[in-house]
């Protein structure tokens, strides 16, 4: 038996050249599409430059020790914590508790058809174009001839609020859409995590009289932990990347109470013409996704060898 | 078979505590609540689709409509062109499924079956490419664009997505193809099959209703699209759907009913595309989540 496995593999572990070729595809692909532009932003970022044919003067880090006084880019970063509210911490804690209402309550009480019809309407807004989804927000809450202004007028409320327009409720509302749009992804990941779970634990812990709180605390949260962290991970990213939703809703207004860091980016290279700012902001941002998703990916690894180890 | 038995006896016990009781109706009706909190929108769009400018402003946004009233619509198409936006968003879309499955296949051949050295560090590569903000590569390819002349191009997006979404593929079909029985590559090998006979006629029909999924996705997922489209396709006879829908933002003819037909003809093909793969998009999903 053993001659048989490893025999086989020395033979493959010689021949890995031979497969090279499939590879060579995707390694220029890559080179061409993914990492020399990446190198190029680098590069734009050194310079002071209204793109096209315009001349290039050099500023070394200017742009990014400009950066530092920018009120408008710390804004940028600032608002991204909302966006993980909105898009990460929100969404998450919704999203386990309707998948295990749903997977563990409902489908048990009235059948999987439910559960299953459930989960599909919260996914839904997943599948819609989100800049169409985002237009279609846009008029419900638009001030003038929106949804929900002209409902509460109906009603008789005579002054309703400029959800989008008014500072202090652009980013509330911008918010509640971004909850909305990402509620679906982590109640279906979760569905499928909780159908890994063995049942008998719940069993086991309802015969031990434990209620239904007890038992999502002692098994459920740690059962489903590896998808929480992916989770996490992909929707942190995604928040920190936002960008077609803020550009339908608000552009980053009013007063700048919803700008992020993709948008300001886009707003200095094609509105703007500073193409190195730009740049600076966009490698910036780029930094910052690297540095989160290593330490996410890093916490993760270090929890497992911690489990790993109590056992 | 006593303990199955004790096992069928104890599930009929606690389906039977399950099963009775008031609080059930009152966490379905919750749980109702949010679905139709999560359908509200689109069914309020649905409503005023069909609506004349008129009725909008009379009857208000939640009654329905005094009459079947398809203007709306008419405007949204002509003003937008409309099949050709549908047509760009199909061919986009659909070349990059094709193309970025390929590209995945044949490179999670070379990193999960045969084992290329330093497999891991590759993916990881592939990953952090997948991670990366579009904004950070977007002006380099848009000048590189320009100067191969492929500016206002769709075989631009089209070639940029099929790298994009092929580093998602990768990940997924290396995972994937790394537990390939090891039994079929041999009996290929027997047969005299060379690297690429066995991907060919081994691997790739097996492989084949993942690579389905992994088109669906790669088809939706360019579908959805909206940085790189709005940047670089910068014509009216160039762009895709979502791309023409924004872009009548501030149009001061757009009423509210036109706004609202645009938006459902928008959503229609993805909504479509929705019903029938709902079953394959959430294999999909959690296919990718955790491998």
């Amino acid at each position: 038996m053993a001659t048989t496995a490893t025999a086989p593999r020395r033979r493959r572990k010689a021949s890995w050249v031979g497969y090279l070729p499939y590879l060579l595809p995707a390694i220029i692909a890559f080179a061409v599409i993914i990492g020399y532009p990446l190198a190029m932003n680098l590069y734009f970022s050194l310079f002071r430059w209204k793109g096209g044919l315009a001349p290039m003067r050099w500023v070394g880090l200017g742009n990014y020790a400009d950066l530092l006084a920018d009120e408008a880019f710390w804004t940028s970063f600032r608002n991204s914590i909302s966006m993980i509210v909105a898009m990460v911490i929100i969404p998450t804690i919704i999203g386990l508790i309707l998948a295990a209402v749903l997977f563990d309550y409902l489908g048990r009480c009235f059948g999987p058809r439910v559960a299953a019809v459930l989960r599909a309407t919260y996914y839904l807004p997943q599948i819609l174009p989100v800049a169409v989804a985002g237009i279609v927000w846009n008029w419900i809450l638009n001030a003038q001839d929106g949804a929900v202004n002209v409902f509460l007028g109906q009603l008789g409320v005579t002054d309703p609020p400029d959800w989008l327009g008014n500072p202090a409720l652009a980013m509330p509302s911008v918010m509640l859409v971004l909850i909305w749009v990402q509620i679906g992804y982590p109640v279906v990941i979760f569905m499928s995590a909780l159908q890994r779970v063995d049942p008998e634990l719940y069993e086991a812990a309802e015969l031990d009289g434990a209620g239904w709180g007890a038992r999502f605390r002692a098994i459920t949260l740690p059962q489903i932990k590896p998808e929480t962290f992916v989770v996490t991970l992909t929707c942190t990213i995604a928040a920190l990347k936002v960008f077609a939703p803020v550009y339908v809703l608000t552009r980053g207004g009013p007063e700048g109470t919803t700008l992020v860091p993709s948008y300001y980016s886009f707003l200095n290279f094609f509105d703007k013409s500073k193409v190195g700012y730009g740049a600076a902001v966009a490698t910036v941002l780029t930094l910052v996704i690297i540095a989160i998703a290593s330490a996410i990916l890093f916490f993760q690894a270090r929890v497992e060898r911690e489990e790993r180890g109590a056992r | 078979m006593s303990s199955l038995r004790v096992g069928a006896r104890r599930a009929e016990k606690l389906h039977s505590r399950y099963a009775h009781g008031p609080v059930r109706w009152i966490v379905l009706a919750v749980a109702i609540l949010v679905a139709i909190a999560m359908l509200a929108p689109i069914l309020i769009m649905l409503l005023n689709a069909f609506k004349s400018a008129q009725d909008y402003s009379q009857n208000g946004p939640l009654s329905l409509p005094s009459s079947f009233y398809t203007n709306g619509l008419a405007t949204f198409w002509n003003r937008t062109n409309f099949p050709i936006k549908l047509l760009n968003s199909i061919f986009i879309s659909g070349l990059v499924a094709v193309f970025g499955t390929f590209l995945s296949l044949i490179t999670a051949y070379a990193l999960g079956i045969g084992r290329v050295r330093g497999r891991t560090w590759i993916i990881a590569l592939f990953l952090i490419a997948n991670m990366l903000p579009q904004e950070s590569i977007i002006y380099p390819l848009f000048t590189m664009a320009n100067a191969v002349g492929l500016s206002n191009s769709q075989w631009s997006v089209i070639i940029i997505f099929t790298v994009i979404q092929a580093a998602f593929g990768i990940y997924l079909l290396s995972s994937v193809l790394s537990t390939f029985p090891n039994e079929l590559l041999e009996a290929a090998a027997l047969d005299g099959a060379g690297r690429f006979r066995t991907l060919w006629s081994v691997v790739y029909p097996i492989m084949k209703p993942t690579l389905g999924v992994l088109m669906v996705f790669f088809f939706i997922w360019t579908w959805n699209e909206f940085f790189i489209p709005l940047v670089m396709l910068t014509s009216n006879d160039t762009q895709t759907v979502p791309i023409a829908l924004s872009s009548l933002q501030g149009d001061r003819m757009m009423d509210a009913p036109t706004i609202n037909a645009g938006a459902l003809v928008s959503l229609l093909p993805a909504l479509i595309f929705f019903l029938i793969f709902q079953r394959t998009l959430t294999r999909g999903v959690t296919a990718g989540s955790v491998k």
